[in-house]
């Protein structure tokens, strides 16, 4: 009997009628990652000496899980995906990782990601590309890349995630799965290796909604060692999970949805576009009204370099502490600044250069104003813009990226400027903080495909029970990757 | 030839050291003799640490933001200084940008400087963390990051002084400001104080009001002592004034310079061109930070006695001089001293006396501190009654005190050891006086003639007849009232 690619009900269900016990769902899991591992390269470590832990009320005890290598697991190795990493082992735990210990979770690996977060594909990382487990020709999307593809696979039912710029949600939905980012603050970063501070946010990959509260209301809570975390002993994700959205108001927005607004679009994008407008009219069915609006064309193209900008200028600050001298591989030098400079060499991909050299850039003194603060101005504007669609709409419903997973082989990576803005729209749940989560809705080109409801900052439960309900009518829920020939 | 003045400003960077804990991490602060042993994961920078800031350490801030005048800002921000530096683990510091929300902006400090009143005007007052300690070996460099991330306070000046003098006694003024507030120790023999100074040079007569008038600037960077300061600022006036007489001062540049203790020199490090650009930007962990009115008056209100409210004390509750009060507060733990022989009743003239004359050159001599002072102030007071009760005099009082230092003893305990204690019963002396007086009829004629320094003669004949011990006023004024009866 296999329980691993159950619910997270499900097999606390199974536990405590000792149907199973969390040894057997371990070796399960354990079983698992090693295939997928094969299959999709989607681990850095695999712990296979993992303990069971005892089972108790709390619905994630005894239940294996796996975390993103960019969370500091105390005693096991967290690399970031990342040469400069690669034989680091923290000595503390992240917040989060330890909160999800307390409750009784079991860690039995640590997934592969875009290194540092920095990447949207699940190819950059220092092992290796991970591969869609729908169709291995196929990317992940990233960074969460690992992660994605662990829970579609069915290695066990949630994985922990980060997301800076879409780097949970984008990922869950080329995945066919979950993918939730509550608001900034509610799980404190605390050991989660930082990118983008003003950007990262802590979260989690599940084949549920209802799963994703769960995991999500043992992980957050205000943290004295986070400044940026609030207190949300208040908030009940699960327990005030419902479909009551009867009266509930969405909108979507004209300029990104539409396909008249796309001259020469092709066949898979007019299928996504159009699988959205179902969507769309399932929302109406459940009894939500759902209003198109239209957003200024220059703001939103504007998206991507604001991104650019704030992420890459902050990254380099983070990322100044990776010297060799402290942690990591420390490398040969005649004099301090060679051995600095060596290690950096060394151990990052040039992708991560290139973002170091964008991010000096735009703080320089004399670029700062026109690149740096205006990212930041904009950023205000963009915000600004969803705070007043918040003031008459629950939440803003979309589509994610352009269509299903794109090629690993031959993808065009010109950016299409045309589409650009839809392939990004999610970075603004970041720059807001707002809470935000992706469902699977439906397939293009037999490969799974997802949408994306946003809400105000601290409507965490609103989000959830609009996603709750909409997912309720679909049928795509709790799906395992089947692979595509 | 023409004459120059001097426009000095001073980056004054003086560490919190009365805080339990770091400006951002709760390691101790604290000095430890172990090299890392005050030190959580983020003083080295380890990957997924956050900073939380020091509510007490933003407290102290603002209370010396109050004291020196500054306005405060209504939000308080933090920022990154982004450069790599092996004593930086972040490499990054955070800290304050100098506008437009630090710890505090604008305000002013009156000084003393040899007797006459200054006025400098402060800048600006920022909190930010202090980098690692190296040490460099030949073939080696260590770093000890117990001091990574203790709280630092650093005061930016205008370039208001116009001497050597005036910015020491500047720095001598806010020393004892930060002990008295009981922000810091302040001690540049611990490292807790680092100056960089700043100096240029314009005519005497021209308008120093004007901005335009000012010469080119150089910068000093790390002098750690205020004779550090004193010597670097007179050197640098000097090099810069040897260029405008040898007409090559339009040639210097704006730049940044070493002070080298050792050769007495400034040392050119780069130029205004090379100068490093630190990337600021707001510190996105540190949401902005609210300073209510209400908690700036709470602090006010906390605010210690103040070195210039003792010293007003000083002078006009205890009638000191203004030289003896300035001595006694210069240094909070001479000034506690003082006080507390005044709880224990003693005369303040006298305490003030014996700690200006006798005290401060004695751990001034042993370069020792107020505290490793084996006299207490109840073992001065003890003293200075015997003096008053006239058990012993004024001389055998000073031999007692040194005795006292040196064999660790209580002046007490020596007097009655050996066997001090002065002769002050009338009858005692009188009889030896007369005695004396009896065996010296030419010489109390001379007396009468108008020769007084005889009385000195007399009163040392009474000191040798009774070894020293007698009390030499009452011998006097008794040999007066013998005199008279003959």
């Amino acid at each position: 009997m296999e329980y691993m690619n159950k619910s997270i009900k499900e097999i606390h269900e199974a536990l405590l009628n000792k149907e199973v016990t969390s040894k057997e769902l371990i070796e399960e899991s354990l079983k698992k990652s090693h295939e997928v591992q094969e299959k999709c390269n989607a681990f850095v470590s695999i712990l296979d000496d993992a303990k069971e832990t005892e089972v108790t009320d709390n619905l994630l005890s005894g239940i294996p899980y796996g975390c993103k290598d960019n969370y500091s697991t105390k005693g096991i190795l967290s690399t970031g995906s990342s040469n400069t990493l690669k034989d680091y082992v923290p000595f503390f735990s992240a917040t989060a990782i330890e909160n999800l210990q307390k409750a009784g979770a079991v860690m039995v690996n640590k997934t592969v990601m875009d290194e540092f977060g920095m990447g949207g594909t699940g190819t950059t990382g220092h092992t290796g590309t991970v591969l869609n487990p729908w169709d291995k020709t196929r990317m992940t999307a990233g960074s969460s890349a690992g992660s994605a593809a662990a829970v579609a696979a069915g290695v066990y039912p949630y994985a922990t995630g980060s997301d800076t710029g879409d780097s949970i949600r984008k990922p869950a939905a080329y995945c066919g799965i979950v993918g939730y980012k509550p608001t900034y603050g509610m799980i404190s970063r605390y050991g989660l290796f930082a990118f983008a501070s003003s950007l990262d946010h802590c979260g989690v990959l599940t084949r549920n909604v209802e799963d994703a509260a769960i995991v999500v209301d043992n992980m957050k809570g205000i943290d004295k060692n986070d400044m940026t975390s609030w207190d949300s002993s208040d908030i009940h994700l699960y327990q005030d999970l419902n479909k009551d959205v009867k009266g509930k108001k969405l909108c979507y927005i004209k300029e990104l949805c539409n396909k008249e607004m796309y001259e020469n679009a092709d066949q898979e994008l007019i299928e996504h576009l159009d699988n959205f407008k179902k969507t769309i009219e399932k929302c109406k069915e459940l009894g939500m009204e759902v209003e198109e609006v239209s957003v200024d064309q220059t703001l939103l193209n504007a998206s991507a370099s604001v991104y650019v900008v704030i992420s890459c200028a902050e990254a380099t600050s983070n990322m100044s502490n990776l010297t060799g001298i402290i942690f990591g591989p420390r490398a040969e030098g005649k004099n301090y600044r060679e051995m600095m400079k060596n290690y950096r060499t060394e151990g990052f991909s040039p992708l991560i250069k290139r973002r170091f050299v964008i991010g000096s850039y735009v703080l320089q003194a004399q670029n700062k104003d026109r690149y740096f603060h205006n990212a930041q101005r904009v950023r205000r504007l963009l915000v600004d813009t969803w705070k007043d669609l918040f003031k008459k709409y629950d939440a803003v419903i979309l589509p994610v990226g352009t269509g299903p997973a794109k090629k690993l082989e031959g993808s065009n990576n010109i950016l299409d400027k045309k589409t650009q803005a839809l392939d990004e729209h999610l970075q603004i749940g970041n720059y807001g903080g707002f809470p935000s989560i992706t469902i699977p809705n439906g397939f293009v080109s037999n490969l799974p495909v997802g949408v994306n409801i946003t809400g105000n900052c601290y409507d965490d439960q609103n989000v959830l029970n609009i996603a709750y309900a909409l997912e309720g009518a679909m049928e795509y829920k709790n799906q395992i990757a089947k692979e595509v020939k | 030839m023409a004459k120059y003045k001097a426009c000095i400003g001073l980056e004054m960077h003086c560490e919190i050291s009365e805080t339990n804990t770091k400006v951002f991490s709760s390691a101790e602060n604290s000095y430890k003799d172990t090299p890392n042993a005050n030190v959580r994961p983020l003083d080295m920078g380890f990957p997924g640490t956050l900073p939380v800031i020091n509510k007490e350490a933003v407290k102290m801030a603002l209370m010396a933001s109050i004291i020196l005048g500054c306005k405060q800002p209504e939000y308080m921000y933090f920022e990154r200084k982004n450069y790599y530096y092996p004593d930086m683990p972040k490499n990054y510091q955070i800290t304050q940008e100098t506008k437009p929300a630090p710890v505090g902006i604008y305000g002013s400090l009156t000084y003393d400087c040899k007797g006459e009143e200054k006025t400098v005007r402060i800048n600006n007052l920022h909190l930010e963390e202090d980098a690692a300690s190296l040490d460099h070996y030949s073939t080696y460099s260590t770093i000890d990051y117990n001091r990574a991330g203790v709280p630092l306070l650093e005061l930016v000046t205008e370039p208001d002084f116009r001497s050597a003098d005036e910015a020491v006694s500047f720095l001598e003024t806010m020393r004892a400001i930060y002990q008295y507030a009981g922000i810091s120790e302040a001690d540049s023999k611990k490292g807790q104080i680092r100056c960089d100074v700043n100096v240029s040079i314009m005519d005497e007569d021209l308008d120093d009001s004007d901005l335009s008038n000012f010469g080119t600037k150089v910068e000093i960077k790390n002098v750690n002592s205020f004779g550090g300061v004193r010597d670097a600022i007179n050197y640098e006036i000097k090099r810069q004034t040897e260029l405008k007489e040898d007409g090559k001062y339009e040639e210097m540049e704006q730049q940044t310079r070493r002070w080298d203790e050792e050769s007495g020199t400034t040392v050119y490090m780069r130029s205004k061109v090379d100068a490093i650009d630190y990337k600021y930007f707001v510190e996105p962990n540190i949401p902005k930070y609210k300073i209510s009115k209400e908690w700036i008056e709470e602090i006010r209100k906390t605010i210690p006695e103040l070195p210039s409210e003792r010293l007003d004390k000083y002078m006009n509750q205890y009638n000191l001089s203004k030289y003896d009060a300035t001595n006694l507060i210069k240094e909070k733990s001479v000034s506690d001293y003082f006080e507390e022989c005044l709880k224990l009743g003693t005369d303040p003239k006298s305490a003030s006396n014996w700690i200006t004359t006798r005290i401060l050159g004695y751990i001034n001599k042993e370069v020792i501190s107020m505290e490793e002072l084996f006299i207490t102030p109840k073992m001065l007071h003890e003293l200075i009654e015997m003096i008053d009760k006239k058990e012993i005099s004024s001389k055998q009082a000073k031999d007692v005190f040194y005795k006292a230092l040196e064999e660790k003893k209580s002046p007490k305990d020596l007097v009655k050891e050996l066997g001090m204690k002065q002769i002050t019963d009338d009858t005692e002396i009188r009889n030896i006086i007369i005695g004396i007086l009896d065996e010296n009829e030419e010489n109390i004629a001379k007396y009468k003639e108008g020769r007084t320094n005889v009385l000195d003669y007399f009163v040392g004949q009474v000191m040798r007849a009774t070894r020293g011990k007698a009390n030499p006023s009452m011998a006097s004024s008794i040999i007066l009232e013998e005199i008279e009866k003959r």
